[in-house]
């Protein structure tokens, strides 16, 4: 056993937290906010894993990583070592260690968590993907089996490269086509550079090219090639699509055609897609006001209200329904939030926005809510108060109450099942879809929920991809 | 990377280039476009397809330099380059043999229309072309018009070729006289869509205009390109660009469109700046002062 510590020392180390930038100084920057555990740090958080017998954690991770084993591997110091054993569940780790919402998943069952904080495995995740990359201590695994068969991955997001890397781990000839000119999908366009740098983003994924898998830019399938026309007339014998929920909902409330009013997908795509922040360097242009309001409460609404203070918003809001509690949001990402004077307007509904006589916004209109008894979802559901409408002034409205699946493939694709919601219908084990050789995951069968859930898509459907395929397609 | 295979000025500011994209050569169809970003750090910007060539691998369009990127574009030759060329987006033109249509152009939207007239014409229409614009000079596709159309007339507003007036006067006249006209295709300047829409409302001649609104992606995940039609919300590179033209709020659209409107001209002049720079140190390396 690597750990040289009895079990009740180890419960006497305390959490080791990150070293962040200076909430006043990332305000104004798009550095990323959290430096992550050094070597010092991640050696004392890794010997507070208690290895247990029956390692829950593993259960609590949707790829199933080999948690304990990657903390030994920390504990001896072998850190190439450790971020491989990663890599045999997850080829994203230094993506997943920055984005993963750890506190829901391995973290929330591990046993040390009971009486004391359970052990920071995110954290270390990253640490070991940053020493790895830092200290160019990777090496791209040799694929020694080939299967002469074409599979096509649709969307380069992470479902689609967790897919494509478990295929050509396999053996097969795997093609990922992305509609946009750069890949990563939600991770490029939609998770801010301050959160999961693009240098990171780009090392990920080229380690997934360097793996074997074929990535084709520029390239909408559903219009540049329908999803038949891959399988009829390119040769692809099976598909996986993986094409995110990129489609933003509105509220539909009056007042959304102001200038000056965005879906935080519009806001996200220009600042970190298309390099608004660097405008007129770069020719993408963004205004952003002095006053700004974000509506909603998960993940895009943080980035959002934190990228437009960046972007120099002096009063930057945040406008939710419920209350705090009830906020989809990680709650790292409301605390950073809240650290870098973001204002939380919680239990409050948009009711109009208001423009001037230059069809800019000017304000937005607002009711406060009380909570009653619990909705469908299980959160109490907000209920308006009455007259206590009143108006805050701002120049812009970015909206982030929710994406659904781009409806381009699902309309081009006779025999698709598609839900009512736009979300394509598969089987919960093998993500197969109506169609026999056709596969879905990530946020395209959910309509938005987490990276991780993509890459356990990605990778449950590989391995039936596999099988499917090996019993002759 | 995505060559240009062949260019043409077609006037002072509009020029016509071939671009290879064997695919999208391939499927477009009339009424699609594509987005194209010409170098890193540019913007995406939607170009609607003006002709393809599917053996040769080619797709046609024709831009008029407004803002940086169309000027970027245009000062590009044979042989160069754009970075990112992706399509055929947007849904395309129903074509189907409705009798009589008109085709109408102003300005460089003849490029945008010409596909559509020639696809009609093909699937059996009768049809009759009006192409417009401020004066001579910037009139295009008169003879490609000209071979698709059954007959055309031309205005231009100074009266410097043809008749002088604009092509919703042409239009109005072709009604007045009781042509039998069973649909219009009106492609042009917002105000130029929105005269012909009022036009031929009255007679309850259906009208289709294609929308230029504000896009980012061109794939439906922005937002940004949202126009109100008929009351409701619509994605013009998705749903669209093509509407009902007595259903789209223009006065709408043009407000939208100025949203960047002194952030573009910003962008402009930096661009300009930056290229009489060049050209200065261009004639110093030369020894001309």
């Amino acid at each position: 056993m690597p750990n040289p510590l009895k079990p009740s020392e180890r419960m006497k180390i305390p959490r080791q937290h990150s070293i962040e930038q200076n909430p006043e100084e990332r305000n104004r920057n798009f550095n990323e906010v959290s430096f992550g555990l050094n070597e010092e740090l991640a050696l004392l958080e890794a010997k507070r894993c208690l290895d247990c017998k029956n390692p829950v954690c593993i259960d609590g991770c949707p790829v199933r990583i080999d948690i304990p084993a990657f903390i030994n591997l920390i504990i001896e110091k072998d850190y190439s070592g450790a971020a491989d054993k990663i890599r045999e569940a997850n080829y994203l780790p230094a993506i997943c260690g920055r984005v993963c919402p750890q506190e829901d998943q391995c973290e929330i069952v591990c046993i040390l968590g009971k009486k004391h904080d359970p052990v920071a495995i995110g954290k270390l995740e990253r640490f070991v993907a940053d020493y790895e990359m830092a200290n160019k201590l990777f090496k791209s695994p040799v694929v020694t089996n080939q299967i002469d068969k074409k599979v096509a991955i649709v969307g380069s997001g992470p479902a689609g490269l967790t897919c494509a890397a478990e295929l050509v781990k396999l053996g097969y000839k795997v093609t990922i086509f992305e509609a946009l000119h750069a890949t990563g999908g939600v991770l490029r366009y939609g998770i801010p550079e301050f959160r999961l740098p693009k240098e990171i983003l780009d090392i990920e994924v080229n380690r997934v090219r360097e793996l074997g898998a074929e990535i084709i830019t520029n390239f909408v399938v559903g219009r540049t090639a329908t999803l038949d026309e891959l399988i009829d007339e390119m040769g692809y014998e099976a598909v996986f699509l993986g094409t995110g929920a990129g489609t933003p909902n509105f509220m539909e409330i009056s007042g959304e055609h102001f200038s000056g009013v965005l879906s935080a997908n519009e806001f996200l795509t220009r600042v970190n897609f298309m390099k608004a922040y660097a405008f007129p360097e770069t020719d993408t242009p963004i205004k952003i006001g002095k006053q700004i309001a974000v509506i909603g409460g998960g993940n895009t609404a943080m980035d959002a209200v934190r990228t437009a203070k960046r972007l120099g918003a002096e009063k930057a809001y945040l406008i939710y329904r419920r209350s705090r509690k009830e906020m989809p949001a990680r709650i790292e990402e409301v605390q950073h939030a809240e650290e870098e004077g973001i204002e939380f307007l919680m239990l409050t509904n948009p009711l109009r926005i208001v423009g001037d006589e230059f069809n800019w916004v000017k304000a937005i209109e607002c009711q406060k809510m009380e909570l009653g008894e619990p909705d469908d979802s299980g959160r109490r559901k907000p209920i308006p108060i009455k007259g206590s409408e009143y108006i805050i002034e701002v120049q812009n409205v970015i909206e982030a109450i929710g994406q659904k699946p781009n409806p381009i493939i699902q309309a081009t694709t006779p025999g698709l099942g598609v839900s009512k919601r736009g979300t394509v219908v598969v089987d919960n084990k093998t993500m197969v879809t109506s169609r026999p050789n056709v596969f879905a995951g990530g946020d395209l069968i959910h309509g938005g929920a987490t990276v991780i859930l993509a890459m356990h898509d990605g990778k449950a459907a590989a391995a039936s991809i596999h099988e499917y395929l090996q019993k002759g397609g | 990377m995505y060559k240009i295979i062949k260019k043409q000025k077609l006037s002072d500011t509009i020029t016509k280039l071939v671009i290879e994209s064997p695919l999208v050569a391939k499927k477009r169809k009339a009424g699609n476009f594509v987005m194209i970003r010409v170098v890193e750090g540019g913007e995406r910007i939607p170009i609607t397809i003006a002709d393809s060539d599917i053996e040769k691998g080619t797709v046609t369009i024709i831009v008029q330099a407004i803002g940086k990127t169309t000027k970027m574009l245009c000062s590009l030759n044979e042989g160069d380059f754009v970075l990112d060329f992706v399509g055929p987006l947007g849904e395309p033109t129903p074509i189907h043999n409705y009798g009589t249509v008109v085709c109408i152009g102003g300005g460089v939207g003849t490029a945008e229309v010409y596909p559509i007239a020639k696809a009609l014409r093909d699937a059996g229409n009768e049809v009759i072309g009006i192409i417009g614009a401020r004066s001579k000079d910037l009139i295009i596709l008169e003879k490609e018009m000209g071979e698709v159309c059954n007959k055309l007339y031309i205005t231009t507003d100074d009266g410097s070729y043809a008749r002088k007036g604009f092509v919703s006067d042409q239009l109005l006249e072709l009604i007045n006289k009781g042509t039998k006209i069973d649909g219009v295709y009106a492609i042009g300047p917002i105000p130029m869509m929105q005269v012909c829409a009022n036009v031929t409302k009255p007679f309850g001649i259906k009208t289709y205009v294609s929308l230029n609104p504000i896009m980012v992606d061109g794939t439906g995940m922005c937002g940004g390109c949202r126009v109100t039609v008929g009351g409701k919300m619509k994605f013009a590179c998705v749903d669209g660009p093509e509407f009902d033209a007595h259903q789209v709020d223009f006065d709408e659209l043009i407000m939208r469109n100025r949203t960047y409107i002194d952030l573009e001209k910003t962008s402009l002049e930096k661009y300009e700046e930056h290229i009489c720079n060049l050209y200065e140190k261009s004639l110093s390396g030369k020894g001309v002062k």
